[in-house]
């Protein structure tokens, strides 16, 4: 899957291109303008990028996947709600890498309410949370960063109470 | 051992970024292009201006496209300076980052089926209402 993932992003990249080139070789007006655009952006999002490469290297380095899975499986009460929350924020890299911890979780008897909290808190992103701030501003953000930590307990609850058996009448 | 560590969390992080590279440079160019090519009015027609029809187009739209966070923000701010709406937009951005269509089959098989339906389909439609309630309180304050 990580190789298939790697290939497709090329893929898209050399098709993108493609796209462009027709595009410049038929109408090298808006060629052009796009490729301003384009600077622009480039501009922009670069300097973002250094700083996600460090939260990156700082999240690879001090969060370990194994501890999570121990703390998780010994914890209860509010405690794992607190930590299912942290663990998701916190936890980088493609969802795929995270479903081998996560199955093994479940078939500890982690709830599914937590694993549907974890998934959803994943959504915060933290890493690329100043790409974010750069576009849409640090109270856009802090706000929808609260509002999903909010809505991933009634999540994770809903997602568990549409998985119990229903009793037959 | 901590130099060691410390190696290994630079290996992963440089792989990790370098793959997304294509992906990123890819993403960049295609918004350049939607933004000189595609005329403002297209997005008018597709988001009307009904709060919660808007969300859920925007939720739709952000579950069934895919890719890496930093695509979803740089797509979601062209819609914004298109005259889409904010709660549109943070439907949109939200689906982005808690759908996942693509990893639908990783997740079946990690988690089961039910599982990863259902809270696929809860994502989709908080997304419509985190959308609204981060418009409400950003309003409010």
């Amino acid at each position: 899957m990580k190789k298939n993932a790697n290939r497709n992003s090329w893929l898209f990249l050399i098709i993108i291109l493609i796209v462009f080139l027709a595009v410049f070789i038929t109408n090298p007006e808006k060629g052009n303008k796009i490729l301003l655009f384009y600077r622009h952006l480039l501009a922009q999002v670069l300097p973002i990028l250094v700083l996600v490469y460090f939260i990156l290297l700082a999240t690879n380095y001090f969060i370990d996947n194994q501890k999570i899975k121990k703390i998780m499986l010994e914890t209860s009460g509010f405690k794992i709600w607190l930590l299912t929350v942290l663990a998701g924020i916190l936890s980088v890299g493609p969802v795929y890498m995270w479903f081998p911890l996560l199955k093994e979780l479940k078939d500890k008897g982690l709830k599914d309410r937590y694993l549907a909290a974890f998934l959803y808190n994943r959504g915060i992103k933290i890493q690329w949370l100043p790409v974010l701030v750069l576009y849409f501003g640090l109270k856009y953000v802090l706000v929808l960063a609260f509002v999903m930590t909010l809505f991933s307990i009634p999540q994770g609850l809903l997602t568990e109470y549409f998985l119990k058996p229903k009793s037959i009448k | 051992m901590h130099h060691q560590k410390l190696q290994k969390s630079f290996k992963k992080t440089n792989n990790g970024m370098l793959k997304m590279l294509p992906l990123i440079l890819g993403i960049l160019l295609l918004v350049s292009m939607l933004n000189v090519l595609v005329p403002k009015e297209i997005y008018v027609k597709i988001f009307t201006g009904n709060v919660i029809f808007d969300a859920f187009k925007g939720s739709l739209l952000g579950s069934i496209l895919t890719g890496n966070p930093i695509t979803g923000y740089v797509l979601a701010d062209n819609f914004l300076k298109n005259g889409v709406s904010l709660v549109a937009v943070t439907a949109f951005l939200t689906a982005w980052v808690t759908v996942g269509i693509v990893q639908l089959p990783a997740e079946i098989y990690a988690l089961g089926k039910r599982f990863a339906l259902a809270r696929n389909v809860i994502s989709f439609l908080f997304s419509i209402l985190v959308a609204l309630v981060t418009v409400l309180i950003l309003t409010i304050f």
